[in-house]
Formats: structure tokens, C-alpha cells, sequence
């Protein structure tokens, strides 16, 4: 049951246009975990002066690692939205390096569930963001 | 005291929509959303037309939440930005001159961003309005809603927490 919901997850990513659209690509899914790989592209600078990726970039790709890891718990029906999502930066991307984020949906109800996520370039010691959200807990 | 002739309204028209194109369109990220943004005096309103990769629920359809975080935080970054520079674009300090060669000071960094998602993102165009509610030396707070067809409705709104870009030392390199 978890390996074909973990399937439907993996599914579902490659069927969103915006991720696609952002190269965005779901290297592990499964038991409340997900982990998507973001690689560095000169269309999602926000600083030309650095060439460091921009906020919004990273947030799209915490949102999608956060939805995927709610849609992979085992006590998750299929669907979730995203209720809020709070991300602290730590410090800049290093440019031309991919971003990889890690969540883990720590706490499901029937009705919400609680997410945590990590954003990392290729220093895994020195996360580049973090992310907590609260989503919606759907189809039940 | 002779009074100052003011000076011709094409002119600072011209000086402050070049402020905003040099603002806006150096930004990579905001052409790949398709954001821009309209000026009524000093007050911007960012429009994100509806295109068909910004969706994250193909099945309701909706738009991706990512993006409507993404398009808070550059409404708010640019406001925020807008209202650092306003006072020398209204001076004269930044030139025209300056702002076609695309010297303009360094932007605020993002430290914090928080998301609330009221409804969900219809598959049509979207606006937003950011307001500083603080802008101090180091730190600056600002808030943003976003909305669609009824701006009494907004389907997400945002809180923001920026580091000011230093200034630099007079005599000292912009």
C-alpha cells in the first residue's frame, strides 16, 4: 500500500507543470519523508549581481518537498494543500551548485499535518533554508 | 525666495518607470514568472498572468503553491526596494542615466517568509500589494496580499522580514 502510494506521490510530482517547469526531480518519497533535487538555472536568479538563485525559487521547491512528504505518510489519503509555510534563509545558494531539499511530516491528524524541511547546495553541513508548514489532510 | 520651476511631469514620469524597469527587469526570476508591475505614483500593484506552468494541481486546476509564495515575496522585496529608492529617484541622486546603465544599489535579502494560503490559486491572473510596516537601518518588516478576480477576497497572504542592504560609507564606492 505505502510502495503504491509512494508511486502515486512520485506520479502526481511529474505531472505538476510548475515543477516540471522549475527541473525540479523527486530522488526519494516514502513513510512521511521526500527529498527533490532543484537544478541551478540562470532563469531563477534573483540577484543578477550574484547570480544567487531567488527566494521565491526555493520556496516553490519547499512547498512541492513538503506536499510530497504529507502525500507519502502512510496515514495520508492522496491529497494535500498547503495551509501555511514559514521559511527561514540561512544564507545565499552557492551559484551554479543544485539545491537539494529534505522534508518529514512529523505529526498527521485527521485534518492537518505537520511538516519540516531542509535546504541544502552541495555544503550538506550548512543548510541553505528551512521550512515548517502546516496541509490540509484530504480525501478522507 | 524664488520659487523652483517643477520640473516637467514627462520627465519625472520618464525617471520613475526607467527606476522600476532597472528594479524589475534585471531580475531573472521575476521574467520567468511572467510578473510585472503598475505604477500609480508610488504606489505598485504586481500582476502575474496566468500561464499554463504555473499550475501545481493539474486535476482542480490550481496554481502551484510555491508560486503564489514566489509572487508574495518578489511583490514584497520590490516594494521594499521601491520605497529605498524612491527618495533619491525624487532627488535626482539616482540618474536616468544611472538607472539605464543598470547601476542600481543592492537589493534587501529575504530573511524570513511566511505563507498563509486562504484559498486556492484559480487558473486566472493574479495581483498583489505589499506594505512596509517597518524599515529600519538593519531590518525591515512588510506585509503582502495577493488577489484575483475580488480583492476583497485574497487567496494568500504573507509576512516578510528583510536585511537592509548596508550603505555605503560617504566617499565610499556605491
Amino acid at each position: 500500500m505505502t510502495e503504491r502510494k509512494a508511486q502515486i506521490a512520485a506520479q502526481f510530482i511529474q505531472a505538476i507543470p510548475h515543477a516540471g517547469a522549475l527541473g525540479m526531480e523527486l530522488t526519494q518519497i516514502g513513510d512521511g519523508h521526500a527529498e527533490i533535487c532543484m537544478p541551478y538555472n540562470p532563469q531563477l536568479v534573483g540577484d543578477p549581481k550574484t547570480g544567487v538563485i531567488h527566494g521565491g525559487a526555493v520556496s516553490a521547491l519547499m512547498d512541492t518537498c513538503c506536499g510530497a512528504a504529507v502525500m507519502s505518510h502512510p496515514d495520508a489519503p492522496a491529497g494535500t494543500a498547503t495551509i501555511d509555510l514559514r521559511i527561514d534563509y540561512m544564507r545565499p545558494a552557492t551559484p551554479g551548485q543544485s539545491i537539494r531539499t529534505e522534508a518529514h511530516c512529523y505529526h498527521i491528524t485527521r485534518s492537518v499535518a505537520f511538516v519540516r524541511a531542509t535546504a541544502f547546495d552541495e555544503d550538506a553541513e550548512n543548510p541553505v533554508a528551512t521550512a515548517t508548514g502546516a496541509f490540509t489532510v484530504e480525501g478522507r | 525666495m524664488a520659487r523652483r520651476t517643477p520640473e516637467p511631469m514627462q520627465d519625472v514620469k520618464m525617471r520613475r518607470d526607467a527606476a522600476l524597469r532597472a528594479l524589475v527587469g534585471g531580475v531573472p526570476y521575476i521574467q520567468f514568472l511572467g510578473i510585472s508591475f503598475d505604477r500609480r505614483g508610488d504606489e505598485l500593484t504586481a500582476l502575474l498572468p496566468f500561464d499554463q506552468k504555473l499550475i501545481g494541481n493539474p486535476f482542480l486546476p490550481a496554481i502551484h503553491g510555491g508560486v503564489t509564495a514566489a509572487f508574495l515575496e518578489v511583490t514584497a522585496i520590490i516594494e521594499l526596494s521601491w520605497s529605498l529608492l524612491w527618495e533619491d529617484i525624487e532627488s535626482g541622486e539616482i540618474s536616468l542615466e544611472d538607472l539605464q546603465a543598470g547601476t542600481l544599489p543592492r537589493l534587501p535579502k529575504t530573511i524570513d517568509f511566511t505563507v498563509d494560503y486562504m484559498r486556492s490559486g484559480l487558473p486566472r491572473d493574479a495581483y498583489a500589494r505589499a506594505r512596509v510596516t517597518r524599515s529600519g537601518r538593519r531590518y525591515a518588516s512588510v506585509q503582502v496580499e495577493a488577489w484575483q478576480d475580488n480583492h476583497d477576497r485574497p487567496f494568500a497572504h504573507g509576512a516578510a522580514h528583510f536585511l537592509m542592504p548596508r550603505k555605503p560609507e560617504p566617499g565610499e564606492a556605491k
